[in-house]
């Protein structure tokens, strides 16, 4: 039965004869920014995120609970080396204790500048969700790492085995109500991005 | 986004929650009068027909300024279009190339050859893992099998977690537009929905208090669900990969807390190379919504750590229509919506006026495809300006296959008598010099002499809602006669 079904979808498709066709060549599309840092930090801006430029990664430690301070975040989780957290992600069994999560503190791969999304693997996470449940996020990128457009970000991207990775643009919003622009609908209520170095 | 003035027309605070569908609450196809009659229902309301067109024109417009700031804009939809050739060459290949890639890196592929299939995995899938709620995102293939009433009628809860879902599942409605499922509602008849359905205090009309409230109601689902739904945006044959693209974070929301993730997907989802994915993630957020980028692009390979993930492949008449040279490019279609938003038939008629899962300009040609008859007047519901071809972002001829179709049904006979008779009349007026003159001459004369009540009696749809211009004294051909071409100083 369930073979049968595969077979008739896969010979309807032969039969449908659609006609064969190059692929094209991508090589020639893309933008190009003569200020990576300042164009990314635009594109953070225009998904309502905010990017904050921090000298070393010294610095980073102070400049996080600067943010957790302000945004009154009380359980801070860290997967971020040298940034110290109060909930570890590790010591949680079930990814639904992840709720309650007032900060979280992310590597993020490298930035794209065109449209201020953070690539966010999540391989060395326990709970690959933490980013969506945490009411803030807090996304970390060395300032080395800022890619061009979604072009050059899928040539450094792969995907050798079973895994999860997601680009995020800025805190969860929605505009279902009256093209009502409206920031934090599910996931983050904000997402600053700390450029480092 | 870019957020900013939301427009308000006039009747902006007429609230309520009586359906704006019709009694079905689903999408059932239109009664014997077609789209017209659905619509001319729709505009009987001038000032909200008014307010709807303001509202996806303001989308339009984003999309603009997002399209206009990108130089290689042009280049993208090209190669969108071009991809999309390439893959219909070649999907079997491509389909299977996903399924073994997939299967390899631990997820379970399933087949289905039409909906009843399709409800029937799902369920199956569900059931046998004692799932009683379902925390699912927006997927209209799931919406195109009817999916949620599907496993309602077998106590399996289906919860539509995206805002606008949320909305229009909560008032019993399908939904109106494919990436704004609740624009036909207003701020006020949305909060007496909440106040009703989830306790906000009476009145409450702010979309920022109604979406903190929609925040904590699905907070509460979502960390009660025991599997989370997916739609597909992109599979990846190269990679077995499935992309989910959202901006609340809804579809993580519902795929990460448990163990159990089912995606469901149309075959025509599939490109062949992740290097595509950046050609149609350029074009894809800039097209819906005006963003550069949707908030969350989420790329599933596998299962989550110690659960499982399902992927559902559906034909569901997509090979058929891959089978007809006419029509088959309608496939390519990303589901940005932009064709919606730019439509002055749909601006002016609302989604439901199409009586398809899909509305719209696109909608017309996929409902078509899928039942001729029970979307016949679709086709029909098109002044064929074009403007949808020019913001599809994946370059769809979609008003010439608009044509094309209305000629594909006149010759199946698949045409309202009266359409037939009156199509056949003026073919013969046309090709007959003499009676194109004289016709031209009667009409002069009785637009002139005839009492208004006569000249835009019943018969006369032109004047319905409009004046029609004032006739010339003489034809153009008249003119020419009496003056044989002449210069004149």
């Amino acid at each position: 039965m369930a073979d049968d079904a595969r077979r008739a979808v896969l010979d309807a498709l032969r039969g449908a004869r659609a006609p064969p066709a190059a692929a094209p060549d991508l090589s020639r599309l893309g933008a190009r920014f003569p200020d990576l840092p300042a164009r990314l930090a635009e594109a953070v801006a225009a998904v309502a995120g905010t990017l904050v430029r921090v000298p070393d990664a010294a610095a980073l430690a102070g400049a996080v609970a600067a943010l957790a301070a302000r945004l009154g975040a009380t359980r801070v989780c860290s997967a971020v080396a040298g940034v110290p957290g109060d909930v570890a992600l590790d010591a949680l069994a079930d990814p639904h204790e992840l709720e309650g999560i007032g900060l979280a503190v992310l590597p993020g791969a490298f930035a794209v500048a065109e449209n201020g999304a953070v690539w966010v693997p999540t391989a060395g996470l326990r709970h690959r969700g933490v980013f969506v449940v945490a009411e803030h996020l807090a996304l970390v990128v060395p300032a080395a790492e800022i890619v061009n457009d979604m072009h050059e970000a899928y040539r450094r991207i792969a995907f050798p085995g079973a895994g999860f990775g997601t680009f995020i643009a800025g805190p969860s919003k929605t505009a279902d109500i009256e093209q009502a622009l409206v920031i934090g609908a599910h996931g983050a209520r904000s997402c600053a991005v700390f450029l480092v170095g | 986004m870019s957020g900013g003035a939301n427009p308000t027309g006039p009747g902006a605070g007429r609230a309520g929650g009586e359906p704006l569908h019709g009694p079905t609450g689903g999408h059932a196809g239109l009664g014997p009068g077609g789209h017209p009659a659905a619509a001319a229902a729709f505009v009987r309301d001038e000032a909200r027909a008014h307010w709807h067109d303001q509202a996806l024109w303001f989308v339009r417009e984003k999309r603009d300024r997002a399209a206009s700031l990108v130089p290689d804009w042009e280049e993208l939809r090209e190669a969108a279009s071009a991809i999309r050739a390439h893959t219909r060459g070649r999907l079997a290949d491509y389909l299977e190339e996903f399924e073994r890639n997939a299967t390899a890196r631990g997820a379970v592929v399933h087949w289905a050859r039409d909906a009843a299939e399709h409800n029937a995995i799902v369920h199956r899938i569900l059931s046998e893992r004692g799932v009683r709620r379902v925390a699912k995102s927006k997927s209209m293939l799931t919406e195109e099998c009817g999916l949620n009433p599907y496993l309602a009628a077998r106590g399996i809860e289906v919860v539509d977690t995206d805002l606008g879902e949320r909305i229009v599942q909560l008032a019993g409605e399908p939904p109106s537009h494919i990436v704004f499922p609740a624009i036909h509602r207003k701020r006020e008849e949305i909060g007496t929905l909440f106040h009703a359905k989830l306790g906000t205090p009476e009145g409450l009309s702010d979309p920022t208090k109604l979406t903190e409230a929609a925040r904590h109601h699905l907070r509460e689902r979502f960390m009660t669900a025991d599997a989370g739904m997916t739609g597909v945006n992109f599979a990846v044959a190269e990679t077995g990969g499935i992309v989910v693209c959202t901006n609340e974070g809804n579809a993580d929301m519902g795929t990460h807390l448990p163990r159990l993730h089912v995606a469901c997907m149309g075959v025509e989802k599939v490109v062949p190379r992740l290097a595509d994915l950046a050609v149609f993630l350029r074009l894809l957020a800039r097209s819906a919504t005006g963003q550069p980028v949707t908030t969350y692009t989420s790329h599933f390979h596998g299962p989550i750590a110690g659960g499982e993930l399902h992927v559902v492949i559906l034909d569901g008449g997509r090979s058929g229509l891959l089978a007809e040279p006419a029509f088959r490019r309608s496939l390519a279609c990303i589901r940005c919506g932009a064709c919606m938003n730019t439509c002055p038939v749909f601006r002016r008629s609302g989604g439901y006026s199409y009586g398809y899962v899909i509305p719209g300009p696109i909608g017309s040609l996929l409902g078509v495809a899928r039942d001729a008859r029970a979307h016949a007047s679709l086709p029909f519901a098109s002044s064929l300006c074009g403007s949808c071809d020019d913001v599809c972002p994946v370059k769809i001829d979609i008003h010439g296959e608009l044509l094309e179709r209305r000629k594909d049904l006149a010759r199946r006979g698949i045409v309202p008598l009266r359409k037939r008779l009156a199509m056949r009349l003026v073919g013969w007026v046309l090709a007959h010099r003499w009676a194109y003159e004289l016709g031209g001459r009667l009409a002069r004369v009785f637009l002139r002499r005839a009492p208004r009540a006569i000249a835009y009696g019943p018969w006369n749809a032109w004047g319905r809602r409009r004046e029609l211009p004032a006739p010339p004294a003489e034809s153009f051909r008249d003119t020419w006669r009496r003056t044989r071409g002449a210069r004149r100083g």
